[in-house]
Order: structure tokens, then sequence, then C-alpha cells
């Protein structure tokens, strides 16, 4: 079946001309109608531009251009800016909002050929472990229809488990891409801070947020990351490094790799899911890795950290949805104070405004020296963590997440209940570090996530760690019963 | 509860959001155990550790050539507006 098949695959398909890239992309939207509505992964389907996109698609290939993505489809988190096409967020405030540019990871997916097939729901503005936070409706796990699939980059993660798509984009500022791939059975992956561009893709909190992929294997992976990464000019914190070719490094034996396995992420761990992890480890051993316990002392303290940097730069981000130049606008402003406050109050949705409120408080005078500032200094503990580890070890491995996927409604009145799933994941975005999650088994036939985590640019050691993995395993070909 | 009522409406001014009547009670609520959670970083010893705003230690801010690199795009932009007139974005009377 052509749902079944890796990115790789298609390539091949397409380049020997047993197939066109029209039919491919036919498959999927078909695919879409079918599954979508018990999922409620998507918000906006582009059916009529995905058939435009794969004709052409198949006229550079007939012309005889090859490249790894070329007429392959994807959906997009409605995160990215996408040029003529509903860019939502998740949010009421974007909900009449067509972007007039595309965001840079889409205008570099288009060059090589790409076919997008949807923009998919997520959790508003990037805020949530759960797309419950959506004003489009949850998500629904495909292993689950009652379980949450994770978030934000619910609807992306949902879509990739079913295979709606080859591959699918996503954004992480605490854990949306790694924690949703953990919940739904997929490989998702996280780059290092300022690989991937960050221009067109709505702001969230500007020194955390890392836009990355899902996928089915860290091979498919390997190779839209190839594609989406490297320096953009049109991005200040892009940095100007080359891009190694990922697909290259992944054969790389992992004799002599050094795991660290990180002693904050195993206290408490229930005993199910640390069985899951550590069968997961033999695996690594007989590879020919050896382990090595390391401790991250401040680690513990990123949740509460996270908890006020990424707030505080979401009140600053989210402060030019004002309803004076685009986005939701209230009715019947009495007069300007009135048009701000009631098109934000009404544009947004709770969770939206409790971070944008607990951002405002503490950036108010009188309370910066106590909260961000205190902060960003355990950010700096925290990361300086990080690099001791990374001076004994290669990468860190530990669960992504505490548990398997949780019902839809079980968490959401609880803020700080919802905060702490993303206890294992927010540190590698506090230190800008790349991280991956690959399934590596089920609890109560739900899947379970391995996370690895790299230093600074180790996305290929990370990438070439989970596919000698999956080539040992066989978790990651598992679909959700329906979704085969 | 860290956070009053009186405290809430000011932070919602600042943010330009109004809360209504229903929803106060709740905010002051989940924002009290918000700003209680966040407050164990207190007890982090961080004498003489520098704030780190972003992770790229020695990035600079690039610099480019003053040259116009841009066209005019204003009736694309101003496609999304709720209100425009002669390329202004109209709002309610802002002085008197």
């Amino acid at each position: 079946m052509l749902h079944n098949l890796s990115i790789g695959e298609l390539a091949a398909h397409l380049g020997g001309r047993q197939i066109s890239s029209v039919e491919i992309t036919r498959h999927f939207l078909a695919r879409i109608e079918r599954l979508n509505s018990g999922l409620n992964a998507i918000i906006t389907l582009t059916a009529a531009e995905a058939l435009a996109a794969a004709a052409a698609a198949d006229r550079r290939l007939a012309a005889g251009e090859r490249g790894p993505l070329l007429g392959i489809p994807l959906i997009h988190k409605d995160i990215f800016c996408t040029d003529g096409v509903r860019t939502s967020c998740g949010s009421r405030m974007l909900d009449n909002f067509i972007a007039p540019y595309d965001a840079t990871v889409v205008a570099r997916l288009k060059a090589a050929g790409a076919v997008m097939l949807a923009k998919a729901n997520m959790d508003e503005f990037a805020m949530g472990s759960s797309n419950e936070t959506s004003y489009y409706g949850p998500v629904k796990n495909p292993w689950d229809t009652a379980k949450v699939p994770g978030g934000s980059s619910g609807g992306s993660a949902a879509a990739m488990a079913a295979r709606l798509a080859p591959y699918t984009t996503g954004t992480d500022t605490g854990g949306s891409i790694r924690q949703p791939a953990a919940l739904t059975g997929v490989t998702g992956v996280k780059p290092t801070y300022g690989r991937v561009s960050r221009y067109g893709m709505v702001a969230f909190a500007s020194s955390l947020d890392q836009a990355g992929v899902f996928a089915r294997t860290a091979a498919d992976a390997a190779t839209v990351l190839k594609v989406m990464a490297g320096f953009d000019p049109l991005d200040s914190t892009s940095v100007d490094a080359p891009v190694p070719d990922y697909a290259a490094l992944l054969s790389a034996p992992l004799k002599g790799l050094k795991i660290g396995l990180l002693r904050e992420f195993f206290e408490g761990l229930e005993s199910r899911n640390a069985t899951l992890i550590h069968d997961a480890l033999k695996i690594y051993t007989s590879l020919g890795a050896s382990t090595v316990e390391v401790s991250l002392p401040h680690l513990p303290l990123s949740v509460p950290t996270y908890y006020v940097v990424a707030p505080a730069e979401c009140s600053s981000n989210l402060s030019r949805f004002d309803g004076v130049r685009f986005g939701y606008r209230c009715d019947q402003p009495k007069d300007l104070a009135d048009l701000y406050k009631r098109s934000r109050g009404e544009g947004f949705g709770p969770e939206v405004k409790r971070r944008i409120m607990t951002g405002t408080y503490v950036l108010s005078a009188g309370y910066f020296d106590a909260y961000y500032l205190k902060a960003q200094k355990v950010r700096r503990l925290i990361t300086d963590d990080f690099r001791s580890a990374f001076q004994q070890v290669d990468l860190l491995i530990g669960p992504t997440t505490p548990t398997p996927a949780f019902d839809i409604g079980a968490k959401i009145d609880d803020p700080v209940t919802m905060y702490l799933n993303d206890i294992y994941t927010i540190g590698a975005n506090l230190a800008g570090l790349p991280g991956l999650s690959l399934p590596c088994g089920f609890v109560d036939g739900l899947p379970m996530g391995l996370q690895l985590i790299g230093p600074h640019f180790s996305e290929g050691k990370l990438l070439n760690a989970a596919h000698q993995f999956q080539l040992a395993t066989d978790w990651h070909n598992h679909a959700p019963r329906g979704y085969e | 509860m860290s956070l009053t009522r009186q405290d809430v409406e000011k932070i919602a001014h600042l943010a330009r959001l109004s809360i209504t009547e229903t929803e106060m009670p709740v905010y002051v609520t989940s924002l009290s155990s918000i700003v209680d959670f966040v407050a164990e970083l207190s007890r982090a010893e961080t004498g003489g550790v520098e704030p780190m705003a972003h992770p790229l230690d020695g990035q600079r801010q690039r610099l480019r050539p003053d040259v116009v690199s841009e066209t005019d795009h204003h009736e694309k932009y101003q496609k999304n507006a709720p209100s425009v007139q002669a390329g202004l974005y109209v709002v309610p009377r802002v002085i008197e």
C-alpha cells in the first residue's frame, strides 16, 4: 500500500516512472477524506493546490529532474505561513488569516517539489501538550480515539500515525514534536536551535521555538531534515553552518557510542514504562554502545524555568494580535482600548490568555528580577549541566514522556498537571539541544517513545542512533488498527 | 491564593485582555497556582550566574547593507485587515 512506503521508496517509484505524483497525491487525499473525520487532525484541506503541485512535480520528473522529496506529499502544522492559504495557529484569532507569504520551511520544501495536502490541527498558538486547546476542537489519537495524541503538534503527529501523509511538519518549543511523536508511535525530530529557519513560523517563544519533522522512520526524517535545515538570512537566529548529509550518516556502526542515562529521568518512572525503556537500552548495548549514569542536578527546575521564560516571550510575541491590521476584530468596539481588549479577549482561548498573563506578570515592574531574570539564570545552570554531561557521553537516552497517552479531558482543567507532561522534553529546548523521539514499545496497547538528546548540531548522530535501533526492532512499523 | 482579583485585573489590563466576570475567578485560581509552581525557582542558588537569553552563545546580531531589497506589497498584506481606507488601517477614534 502506498501509505506504507518510505519516502525513499516513493521517490524510487516516482523516479522509475512507475507511478505519478498525482496518483500518490490522490491516494493520500482519499485517505484523508475517509479517515480524518475520526481524528480531526486537519484544519484546512488544500486538495486543489495539492493536485496542481503534484502535476507540476510530474512535469519536473518527466523532464528528467530527480530529488528526494520531489512529488511526495506532506501535511504542514498550521503554524507555518503558507502563501494564499489560511494559517490559523489553531486559533479564532487567525481563523480568517490568509498568509500572504510562505515560511522559509514551506518555501524550501515547495522548491524541492513537496506537495502540500493540508494544514494540521494544533494546540492554540502552540501552547499545550494534548491538542485540546485548539479552536477547531481536540485531535484524537488514532491508537485510541478517547485519548489525546499529545501536543502542541497533535494534528501532525496523529496524521503521521494514521498514515495520512508520508511525513508531516511540526514545531517544538517545550516538547511539542517529541511528546506527540511518543504518544502516537512515530519518529519526531526537534533540531538544534538555529538549525532550521523560524521565518514565517508564527512565534510563540522566540528563544525556544524550532521547526522539525514527523516521519515513520529516522531514515525518512533524515531526508526531510536535510531539505528543511540550513542558514536563512531572513531569520536573525539562524546559524550559518553547513548541513551534513544526514542520510549518509545513518549507517555508521554504534560500536563505542557512549550513552548517558539521566538519573533524573528514571526517578519515579512507573515500572512498566521503565521496563520498556530498559529493554530499548539493551538493544543499544547489543549494538556496541555502552551506558553510564549521569546526573543533571538542575534538571528538575526545567519545568518552572520554562513556565516563566516561555510565557514571558509569548506575552511579547502575541502582543501583535491587536485587531488592527489582521486577525480577529471584535464587533462594534467602543474605543481603541475596547478594540484591543475584546479582540484579544475574544480571539484567544483560555490557555493562551493564561500564558500571556503569566508572562506579563513575570515581566512586570517589581517581579522581573525575582522571576524572569532568575529563570534566565537557572536556564544557564541547566544548560551547563547538559554541557558537563556531554563531556562524558555522546548522547543522552531516556523516556520521552512519563506515561502513554491520557484521556481527552483528563488534565485540561489543571494547567500545572498538564505542564508536567513536558518534564522530560523541556530541558533540551532551554539548552537549545537537538532531540528525537522514536517508538520503543507499547503499554496497554498505547505507544511509548524513547528520547535521544545530543549536543548542539548532533542531529546526524541522533538520526544514526535512531536508525540503527529501527534496523534492530520493528515498533516503528506498527500502525493503529484501521489505519494500516 | 498568591494573586488577588485586583492583581489579575491589573495584569489583564497590562496585557490588554478583556476578562469576563464569570472567567475572573477561574483565572485568579489558575494564575495563582502557576505563580506558586514557578516560585520554586527562588530556591535555586544562582549567585554569580549570568542570565541566559537564548542558546546561541557568541552569535551576534547580523547586519546587512542598507540597500532596498523589498518592493511595495501593501495591497497584498492589507487584504487581511478588518478595515482599510486609502492604505491606512481604520480604528475607532483615538484622539477626542
